[in-house]
C-alpha cells in the first residue's frame, strides 16, 4: 500500500477547526438548553426574551420525582414545619409531596425494555449475519431482500395488526410484548450492518482456528466476534437509540406496567399545568443512559477492523 | 510425522469440477509441491487434504487412516495461509500459542514451548508485540511458528511466499527449506511458481484444469515431461514445440520432418498423423552444415547465455547459447538438436509418446 498525502496548510486546519466547532455549537445548542431549562423556575422557563443567566433551582427535578397536592393553610399547619430539602421547595409553591411520581418506574421499564431487546437484537443479528456471510443459505438474497422490505415502510404504519396480536396473545402492557417488539424492529437494521462488517472479516482467520484444533463454533466465538467487536458496537448503539426513544408504540401500546419514559414525559405537562422545568429534568436524565453507552464503546466505533494483520 | 495418499479425489462446486480423480503418495518427510497455473485445483486439492473443503469422491489418508470426511480440528495438520491469517487480536506470543491451547496443555509447558520455537526462528524479542506492525517476513515466522508449535503430522502451505517481496523471497524459501530438514515433516507446498517448486521440492505434482499431468522428482519432470502442458509449464523458456505431420513406428530411432531425418531415443510407442517434437532451448545448438534450418529473428542477451530465436518450417524454436557465441539477427543456420533429450508428443492428445528414454518416468506418474 502506498499513498501521499500532502499536510494541510495552518489556514486549512483553522478554516476546518472553525467549521467543526460551529457545527458542535449548533447541534449541542438545543441539548444545553434543555439541560438548562431542568434548572429553571418556572416562570424564567417562559420568559421572552428567554434568560440566559439565571437562578439554578431544583424545583423541576422535585416536580418531577413527586406528585403533589395543592394545600390549604389548615392543611399546611397540621403538617408542620418541612422535614426535607425537597419538601421546602415544594412548600414554596404552597403544595404538599403526596408521594413519589412514577418516573422512576417509567425510567426503569425503559432502561429495561431498551438494552434487553438491543440485547436480543445483538444476539439473534450476530448469528444471522454470520450465517448470511459464511454459510450457503438456500434463497439468500430473497432472505435478506425480504428482510430489509421490513424497513420499507415506517414500523407505526402495522400499528394496528400489531396491537390486536399483542391483545390477543396478552403481550398488551409487558416488558416481553415490548422488547419483541423493538427487537423485530431493529433486526433487520442490525443483520444487515452486521453482515457487512462479517463479510470483512477474512475467512482465512477461522480456517485457521480451525486447523488449530478448535470446533466451527469456538473459531465464531473466539477469533470471529472479537474482530466484530466494532460492528456490533456501533449496531447496538443504533439500536439502542431507537428502542429508547420509540414513542408511538409505547403510547399505544404501554400504559400501567411496561410503561417507558417517553409517553410518560409529556404527561407530566398536563397534571400540573405547563410544568416546563419538570419537563425538560425528565428528558435530561433520560438521555445520560444513551450517552453513557456510547461513551463507554466509543473506543470500539473508532478503532479499525484487522489492524492490517492480514496483507491486502 | 506422516505419509498422505490422495486416491481418486475429486472436488465438484455446483456444475464446476475443481478437481478430477486426483490420486498421488506423499512420502514421510518430503517436501512435496502441488504446481499449476491459478485455477487448476492445487489450492483445492490441498484444502480437501487439511479439511477446510471436503471431497465430494474419493478418499484421502494420513499416517494410514481415512481422514477424507473429518473435520480440520481432528487431523492434527499444520497450515500456513498465504496471508498468514495470524489473529488480529493476540500478539504473537498468544499466537503462536493458541493451537496448544485447544488441546488443554498447561501454561507453563505452553510458554516453554513457545519460547523454544521462539529461538528456532529467531523472533524471541517480538513475542509481545502485536502482530499488526510486524514485517512481512516476520510474520511469515509467526505463522511458521504457530504451524510447527504442536509437532503436527504435517504441515501444508498455500503459496506461503506469495505475499513477500520477491528479494526476500529468496531468503524464506531457503529458510523454509531449512526449517524442513532440520524437523523432518512431511510438507505439501502450493506455488504457481515454477522455480521455486523446482528449488525447494523433493517432488512435484504438475496439476492443469484439475486433472494431474505429471508426478515425479523436478530433474525428471523437467527432463521427460509426461504432456506438453508439463513441458510448456516447466522451464523459462519453456520446451520448444514443433509440429509436424508423419510417424512413428515402435523400435524406430528417428522422424522424418519435412523429408529431414532426425535422430531421436528408441520409440517404444507408435503414432501416425500429427506430431509434436518437443525439444528444450539448451538442447539446441547453431550448426551451419546441419540440414534443419532456420532463420535468426531475435536474440536477447542474458549475461552468461543468450537465447536465440529462430523462425523454423515448423514454428519457431528458442535456443539457450553460450554468449561468447556471436549470433546476427537475419542469419540462415542449420539447428542441430541434442538426439538424447528429444520428447515426441502426440498432438491430439498432448500425451508424450514413450521412448527408451522417458519409460521409466512416465511409468511412474
Amino acid at each position: 500500500m502506498s499513498f501521499s498525502v500532502t499536510e494541510p496548510t495552518k489556514g486549512t486546519k483553522w478554516f476546518a477547526g472553525i467549521l467543526v466547532v460551529a457545527y458542535a455549537v449548533i447541534t449541542i445548542i438545543p441539548l444545553l438548553w434543555i439541560i438548562a431549562t431542568g434548572f429553571k423556575s418556572p416562570s424564567d422557563s417562559i420568559a421572552y426574551p428567554p434568560v440566559v443567566v439565571f437562578e439554578p433551582t431544583l424545583e423541576g427535578y422535585v416536580n418531577l420525582f413527586t406528585d403533589r397536592t395543592r394545600a390549604t393553610d389548615d392543611m399546611l399547619e397540621a403538617a408542620g414545619p418541612p422535614q426535607t430539602w425537597y419538601e421546602e421547595i415544594a412548600r414554596a409553591r404552597g403544595t404538599v409531596i403526596s408521594g413519589p411520581s412514577r418516573y422512576g418506574e417509567r425510567f426503569l421499564n425503559s432502561v429495561i425494555i431498551g438494552f434487553g431487546s438491543t440485547a436480543l437484537c445483538m444476539i439473534l443479528g450476530t448469528a444471522a449475519a454470520y450465517a448470511f456471510s459464511r454459510f450457503r443459505v438456500p434463497l439468500k438474497d430473497d432472505l435478506l431482500f425480504f428482510i430489509l422490505s421490513t424497513r420499507m415502510m415506517p414500523p407505526i404504519a402495522v400499528a394496528i395488526p400489531i396491537f390486536l396480536i399483542f391483545r390477543n396473545l396478552g403481550l398488551n402492557d409487558t416488558h416481553l410484548g415490548m422488547i419483541l417488539l423493538y427487537t423485530a424492529v431493529n433486526l433487520s437494521l442490525s443483520v444487515w450492518l452486521l453482515k457487512g462488517f462479517i463479510d470483512e472479516i477474512p475467512l482465512e482467520y477461522e480456517e485457521a482456528a480451525l486447523i488449530d484444533g478448535y470446533t466451527r463454533f469456538q473459531a465464531f466465538y473466539k477469533v470471529v466476534l472479537p474482530q466484530a467487536a466494532t460492528g456490533i458496537a456501533s449496531t447496538a448503539i443504533f439500536c439502542l437509540i431507537f428502542a429508547w426513544n420509540e414513542y408511538a408504540f409505547a403510547v399505544l401500546l404501554t400504559s400501567g406496567e411496561a410503561q417507558t419514559a417517553p409517553p410518560f414525559i409529556p404527561n407530566i405537562i398536563g397534571v400540573n399545568g405547563k410544568d416546563w422545568p419538570a419537563v425538560a429534568a425528565g428528558a435530561t436524565i433520560f438521555l445520560v443512559p444513551v450517552m453513557v453507552f456510547t461513551v463507554l464503546l466509543r473506543k470500539h466505533l473508532l478503532r479499525g477492523i484487522t489492524f492490517g494483520a492480514v496483507r491486502k | 510425522m506422516a505419509q498422505i495418499r490422495i486416491e481418486n479425489v475429486r472436488k465438484d462446486f455446483g456444475a464446476f469440477t475443481a478437481v478430477q480423480s486426483s490420486t498421488f503418495t506423499i512420502e514421510d518427510g518430503e517436501f512435496f509441491m502441488l504446481l499449476g497455473p491459478s485455477g487448476c485445483g492445487k489450492t483445492t486439492t490441498l484444502r480437501m487434504m487439511a479439511g477446510l473443503e471436503l471431497p465430494t469422491s474419493g478418499e484421502i489418508f494420513i499416517d494410514g487412516e481415512e481422514v477424507g470426511q473429518k473435520p480440520a480440528s481432528q487431523r492434527d495438520i499444520a497450515f500456513v495461509f498465504q496471508m498468514f491469517a495470524l489473529y488480529p487480536h493476540m500478539n504473537v506470543g498468544k499466537n503462536i500459542s493458541y493451537p496448544l491451547l485447544s488441546q488443554g496443555m498447561p501454561k507453563v509447558q505452553v510458554k516453554k514451548k513457545v519460547a523454544e520455537i521462539a529461538e528456532i526462528l529467531g523472533i524471541t524479542d517480538i513475542l509481545n508485540k502485536p502482530v499488526g506492525g510486524l514485517s512481512g517476513g516476520d510474520r511469515q515466522r509467526v505463522a511458521l511458528g504457530r504451524a510447527i508449535v504442536r509437532d503436527p503430522k504435517a504441515f501444508f502451505m498455500d503459496e506461503p511466499l506469495g505475499a513477500l517481496d520477491a528479494e526476500f523471497r529468496e531468503h524464506m524459501s531457503e529458510e523454509l527449506r531449512a526449517l524442513h530438514d532440520r524437523m523432518n515433516a512431511t510438507t505439501v507446498y502450493v506455488t504457481h511458481d515454477q522455480l521455486e517448486a523446482m528449488q525447494m521440492g523433493d517432488k512435484i505434482v504438475v496439476m492443469n484444469h484439475g486433472v494431474v499431468e505429471q508426478f515425479g522428482v523436478p530433474q525428471d519432470i523437467y527432463d521427460w515431461p509426461a504432456t506438453k502442458f508439463v513441458a510448456q509449464f516447466i522451464g523459462s523458456p519453456p520446451m520448444n514445440f514443433l509440429n509436424f505431420n508423419g510417424m512413428v513406428g515402435t523400435g524406430s530411432t528417428e522422424v522424418r520432418m519435412n523429408d529431414i531425418s532426425i535422430t531421436v531415443p528408441e520409440a517404444r510407442e507408435g503414432t501416425h498423423g500429427a506430431i509434436t517434437f518437443g525439444i528444450r532451448p539448451e538442447h539446441v545448438r547453431l550448426d551451419d552444415s546441419a540440414p534443419y534450418r532456420g532463420r535468426v529473428v531475435a536474440t536477447e542477451y542474458l549475461g552468461t547465455t543468450q537465447i536465440v530465436t529462430l523462425e523454423t518450417a515448423n514454428g519457431a524454436v528458442k535456443a539457450r547459447l553460450s554468449s561468447a557465441e556471436r549470433v546476427n539477427v537475419g542469419d540462415q543456420t542449420g539447428l542441430q538438436f541434442d538426439a538424447r533429450t528429444i520428447s515426441l508428443f502426440d498432438a491430439e492428445t498432448g500425451k508424450a509418446l514413450k521412448s527408451a528414454a522417458n519409460k521409466e518416468v512416465l511409468s511412474n506418474g
